[in-house]
């Protein structure tokens, strides 16, 4: 029997078409947009935020008569004119025209992320906050809603708890993400499960605490989240390190939809309805035995 | 009053923006629906007024920020906005050791006070090893000692309807086209009531020096360093921000920073 006949037989057997399947709950739906959207500005209006003090430290307090500093960005001048380098535990990048010198031909100034990485995209430290806050309340509202949401509708026990079958699934399952090889099924994979997790449960928590670390006044209600931390600077620093790694997460998650098949996977996440795989001779004899 | 002001902020921030030519068009039309008074500004500046009724019922009144040893003191307390005043007013109390300077406390008060340097040194004193941050983002350690601003605020019996303490201050912000601004800022009372909240005359064991404030600055622990005002003369009770400065309740805020500046 080929895919064809399979995908008829199960048409004919449920009297419908059993390979779309509802696979994204209105929670899961709105949640993902809400993150989407406020993610985009938070990031923006971050870079702008670290402009203000475009460098990293370790511990309670920036060193100013000792060195502390992993992360700078900045300008020199050169023999060549000014240029823009990035310094990473003392390796020094020149990274002129993206981070620490760029604007328009003729026109570059001195900033670390370029104006199109940045909201507002002149330099106003001010407004960043302001933007930056308001959606740090959308992101964690939507973050309590969709974990409240996951838990009474099992979408988190269902769908994204890790099973022991997963990880032995995860070397089989890194091979076919190596040759882009996607099934299409109501269940994520392992590594899905890992990414979305990882965010859900590290990433987006870290990036909170470590927000709430860097507020005076919320050091005056949890002292000790410094201390766990390691310091207001190295809160600062760690804030700064997850926002790669959700950058990073973002590039990827799109490269995967690209991969996967844009439409079916947009389709899914915009109305819930996912077009799965065919289900293959073995599964229909298994399920038939059942 | 009609105000036409235009700062050298402003200038350069409108000038950065008709050079700016490369910027998405998207992007410029956010950038403008964010000035002060715009009303995607002010919508989103309702979160501010949220971080502050949350921080305030989780930390209440008392809830004191973290102090540190001497072992953390590592480098002088970074200055920061002016750090050499270069107005004459200023100029000439610096001359003579500030002997003829005096802390005015007026206002919304019962009793208005012209204090001394000795008269509030003399006045119980808190030191405290504390955090200083920056809305930029740096921290830095330092030991402050001062006199609770509580005392003085008893001492001059504030009036049932004082809202806010303004701090006035003797350094020139920034030079416009209307005259020159000197630095002011407010906080309200459960600010100034706090226990941490001292009026500073003595930094890491010496006299407090003018790049840091001197003669007197004040430490708002649970706030950045903008909410903090050096080289005072006058702190003026008042009951809303109508006549402070452009109407947001200080300088930095009149230049678009948010009022609560706890987180």
């Amino acid at each position: 029997m080929d895919a064809v006949a399979n995908n008829q037989s199960a048409r004919e057997a449920g009297g419908k078409d059993t390979t779309l399947i509802y696979r994204q709950s209105r929670w899961t739906r709105l949640t993902h947009w809400l993150w989407a959207f406020s993610l985009f500005f938070m990031l923006l209006s971050g870079l702008q935020i670290f402009n203000a003090r475009p460098q990293l430290y370790l511990g309670k307090q920036s060193g100013f008569e000792f060195n502390n500093t992993i992360l700078q960005i900045g300008a020199e001048n050169t023999a060549n004119g000014p240029r823009g380098f990035t310094a990473i535990l003392g390796h020094r990048f020149d990274t002129t025209g993206v981070l620490g010198w760029s604007g328009p031909p003729g026109q570059e100034t001195q900033r670390a992320f370029p104006a199109w990485a940045t909201i507002p995209s002149y330099y106003d430290l001010g407004t960043a906050r302001v933007v930056h806050f308001f959606f740090a309340w959308i992101l964690t509202t939507t973050l309590l809603i969709w974990l409240v949401a996951g838990l009474i509708n099992g979408h988190i026990r269902r769908d994204l708890a890790p099973r022991l079958s997963d990880l032995r699934k995860l070397p089989r399952d890194i091979v076919d993400h190596a040759k882009l090889k996607f099934h299409h099924t109501r269940e994520y994979n392992t590594l899905q499960k890992m990414a979305y997790g990882g965010v859900l449960f590290v990433a987006l928590p870290l990036m909170i605490v470590t927000g709430l670390a860097m507020s005076p006044s919320m050091d005056s209600v949890l002292p000790w989240l410094n201390e766990i931390l390691g310091g207001r600077q190295t809160a600062r620093t760690i804030h700064f390190a997850i926002m790669v790694l959700l950058v990073l997460f973002f590039v990827i998650h799109i490269l995967m939809i690209l991969a996967a098949g844009p439409i079916n996977e947009l389709r899914s996440i915009i109305t819930g309805w996912y077009r799965t795989d065919p289900p293959t001779k073995h599964e229909q004899s298994t399920e038939r035995s059942a | 009053m009609a105000k036409f002001q235009i700062s050298r902020r402003k200038f350069l921030t409108a000038g950065s923006l008709g050079l700016s030519g490369i910027a998405l068009s998207g992007c410029d039309a956010f950038d403008s629906g964010l000035g002060i008074g715009g009303g995607l500004r002010g919508f989103l500046e309702n979160a501010n007024g949220l971080t502050y009724r949350a921080q305030r019922l989780l930390a209440g009144r008392d809830a004191l920020a973290p102090e540190f040893t001497e072992a953390d003191i590592r480098q002088p307390q970074r200055p920061n906005g002016v750090t050499a005043p270069d107005d004459d007013t200023y100029k000439g109390l610096l001359a003579n050791n500030f002997a003829d300077w005096r802390l005015e406390v007026t206002g919304l008060v019962e009793k208005p006070l012209s204090l001394t340097r000795e008269q509030l040194q003399n006045m119980p004193s808190r030191t405290q090893i504390t955090r200083h941050d920056c809305v930029e983002g740096w921290s830095c350690i330092a030991k402050w000692t001062g006199t609770p601003l509580s005392l003085v605020l008893d001492q001059a019996m504030v009036k049932p309807q004082a809202r806010y303490v303004m701090f006035h201050c003797l350094d020139t912000i920034e030079q416009s086209l209307s005259g020159n601004i000197k630095y002011y800022g407010t906080i309200d009372l459960i600010d100034a009531r706090h226990p941490q909240t001292i009026l500073a005359y003595g930094l890491n064991g010496k006299p407090l020096p003018v790049e840091n404030g001197a003669p007197l600055r004040v430490r708002v622990e649970r706030q950045l360093g903008y909410k903090m005002p050096k080289y005072i003369y006058k702190i003026e009770l008042v009951d809303s921000f109508a006549n402070v400065g452009g109407g947001r309740g200080g300088y930095w805020e009149d230049n678009g920073y948010d009022w609560y500046g706890g987180i």
